[in-house]
């Protein structure tokens, strides 16, 4: 006879499988994009939320760490947010749901996705369920709507697109698939916020075709009681060039997955995070670069201030596929740990199986450097402005190289309103 | 007016003594020029005063105006007056010039009372400052000394001086690494600087900067103490005859 163990549920996960029960009906698909949410729900039915003993989850244990799940709300609207950058054209999702479509630029065609997963478009981008893929599974389960950006051959926006993902709590699950043709150029800023203790899922896919160049902002500035579970997925086309910078300033509960891979030989990629950690927060960077082909280059850098008793995690998995010669690739972690009761874990790992490459990691963990605290000092800036001053040089010197003035003195101010807040 | 008596300080972290029993006296409207061979304690002598925390003081007394200074932290001797320009001022990457400049003014002022300056007499004296020195208002855009070059550095330290108009200016081998345009430029600022109300301490390994800063008094520093006083004549013995000499008289 065969016993089939089924794990207790926890109150979230129970949670989780009932609210799949009371909409999944209403939620947008064909057969196919149904099947795929039922597997992806099923998966977590009989696997659960992973727990420290699922490799990937090791530093964040999210059956532990998502202990309740929210209701909906229905009778709140989401808040509504100012631009980050005067001028650009905002694609906003309004508690799961695609606002109305606003005029694009020249170049550019955006499609809701609750049609395309409707007529099953979209089906063969949803994550099949996996019980180490929690982000992923709870997306397919769950995805509401969402944005498709088509961005034509040649294009070069002038002012950036804002991808916004607005809630008034309860839950929103999202995605946002953005397709770039050769050669076009853009800014592109998603924003991560709303009223507190919400759940949110959120998925992002960009494909870039060759020799295209984009800059990625992702600015999470979600409440202290919200879980927020992300994924940037993307493919990287010969000879283009990705940036790809990361705010987290906010949340209870953040994992934000960052999987990339080159489409192409000759291309790029950049990631600049930075972690600004507070409260009693645990926050997650898992990145997973795949170095597929020859002479492609990538760079990371995440900086973390932690304060209060916060916990963080980067992990950094490079692969370098045998064909991916000549791949140079550089990570590194670096963490100013404010507090005693912070906690900073990072897991950089290297997957080589080519010979010839140049790839290095680094993780420190730092102090404030005494001899600039001495040179301010010495000019008659007291320490504790002196230490704030030093504090914010740690990130501002990683936000300067998006060498875009506006950009950079409009995450400068987001950072500071966070430092002044947790100062 | 600065008064040195019979200081004693150590390196804190293995307490090796560098100072010694040292004695100087220079009055307001003085410059006065500190001599010595490499590991003399001249640099030292200038980081005690400025009030580094990786020096001990074990005795003896540093006084501003006749008040000690001793128990105030380096941004509380600032706002006395006291100003050191490093002999090698630090990269800060990530903090900018200007708020820089801004955060140092502002502080000085409020910690004396006095009241904040606009954005518009702030820029205004900078601007001015800058243009006295040479210094281009870009340099002042990057941040605090990140990718300077050696003479820009040198001359963003005068700048900052002549912004912060300190009653104790101490210039810490300020010629090092400077061509000798650099020099002459920040000679120029240093001079301009001379006033009754201000004493100027210039630390200097060579008499070269001392052609363009002319000394009222100089010393010679040996071993952590001074071991000669004399005028500007002292300095151009010293070119002539080199320090061994002296040193081993005073032995």
């Amino acid at each position: 006879m065969n016993v089939i163990t089924m794990p207790q549920l926890t109150p979230a996960e129970k949670a989780l499988v009932e609210r799949f029960g009371r909409v999944a009906f209403d939620l947008p698909g064909n057969t196919d994009v149904a099947r795929k949410r039922d597997e992806a729900i099923e998966t977590l039915k009989f696997s659960g939320l992973p727990t420290r003993r699922v490799e990937a989850f090791h530093y964040t244990d999210l059956r532990r760490l998502l202990a309740t799940v929210p209701a909906d709300k229905q009778d709140e609207n989401a808040p509504k947010l100012s631009l980050l950058i005067a001028g650009s054209t905002v694609l906003a999702l309004e508690d799961g749901h695609a606002a109305s479509e606003p005029g694009m630029p020249a170049g550019v065609s955006v499609t809701p996705l609750a049609g395309m997963l409707a007529d099953g478009r979209f089906a063969a981008a949803l994550d099949a369920g996996a019980p180490d893929d929690p982000v992923g599974a709870l997306n397919t389960a769950f995805v509401s709507d969402g944005w498709f950006v088509d961005i034509e051959a040649g294009t070069e926006l002038a002012a950036p697109l804002e991808l916004q993902n607005l809630h008034a709590g309860g839950q929103a699950h999202v995605c946002v698939a953005v397709r770039v043709a050769e050669g076009a150029k853009a800014t592109i800023v998603e924003r991560q916020t709303g009223a507190d203790g919400a759940l949110v899922t959120s998925q992002s896919h960009l494909t870039l075709a060759e020799n295209a160049d984009i800059c990625w902002i992702i600015l999470q500035e979600q409440g202290e009681a919200t879980s927020h579970l992300a994924r940037f997925n993307a493919k990287i086309g010969a000879g283009a060039k990705l940036r790809l910078f990361i705010v987290n300033a906010g949340g209870k509960l953040v994992r934000q997955e960052v999987r990339v891979g080159t489409a192409g030989e000759g291309c790029e990629f950049q990631l600049r995070c930075v972690n600004l950690l507070g409260g009693d927060s645990h926050t997650d960077l898992t990145m997973v670069l795949a170095h597929n082909h020859p002479n492609t280059t990538s760079t990371e850098i995440v900086r973390n201030v932690v304060t209060g008793r916060a916990k963080g995690v980067f992990q950094g998995q490079i692969r370098v596929a045998p064909v991916a010669q000549k791949t140079d690739a550089r990570m590194a972690c670096n963490s100013l740990l404010l507090s005693d009761d912070t906690d900073f874990s990072a897991k950089p790992e290297l997957e080589i199986f080519a010979d010839d490459v140049a790839c290095g990691h680094g993780a420190t963990v730092t102090e404030i450097d005494h001899n600039h605290l001495f040179y301010l000092m010495a000019r008659g800036i007291p320490e504790k402005e002196a230490r704030g001053l030093l504090v914010k040089a740690f990130v501002a010197e990683i936000v300067e190289e998006l060498d875009d003035e506006g950009l950079v003195d409009v995450l400068e101010a987001r950072i500071d309103d966070w430092f002044a807040a947790h100062g | 007016m600065l008064e040195i008596r019979n200081l004693h300080a150590r390196i804190a972290e293995d307490g090796t003594e560098i100072i010694r029993g040292l004695n100087l006296t220079v009055k307001n409207g003085e410059v006065a020029a500190i001599m010595g061979p490499n590991g003399s304690g001249k640099s030292t002598l200038s980081y005690v005063i400025a009030g580094r925390e990786d020096y001990e003081v074990t005795e003896g007394d540093i006084l501003l105006d006749g008040e000690s200074i001793l128990g105030l932290d380096p941004a509380e001797r600032a706002a006395k007056g006291v100003f050191l320009a490093f002999q090698y001022p630090m990269e800060i990457p990530g903090v900018a010039t200007m708020q820089f400049l801004k955060a140092a003014m502002g502080a000085q002022r409020k910690a004396r009372g006095e009241a904040e300056l606009s954005p518009g007499e702030f820029l205004k004296k900078v601007r001015e400052a800058a243009a006295s020195l040479q210094v281009d208002m870009a340099m002042l855009k990057r941040p605090v000394n990140v990718g300077f070059s050696g003479g820009e550095k040198k001359r963003a330290e005068i700048l900052q001086m002549k912004l912060l108009e300190p009653t104790l200016a101490v210039l810490d081998e300020t010629d090092s690494g400077l061509d000798i345009d650099a020099l002459k430029i920040v000679a120029d600022g240093v001079n301009a600087l001379r006033a009754p109300d201000r004493a100027v301490v210039v630390i200097t390994h060579y008499q070269r900067l001392l052609d363009h800063i002319v000394p009222d008094t100089v010393h010679v520093l040996s071993k952590g103490r001074i071991i000669k006083s004399g005028d500007k004549s002292l300095a151009l013995e010293l070119e002539e005859q080199g320090y061994a000499d002296l040193i081993g008289k005073a032995a």
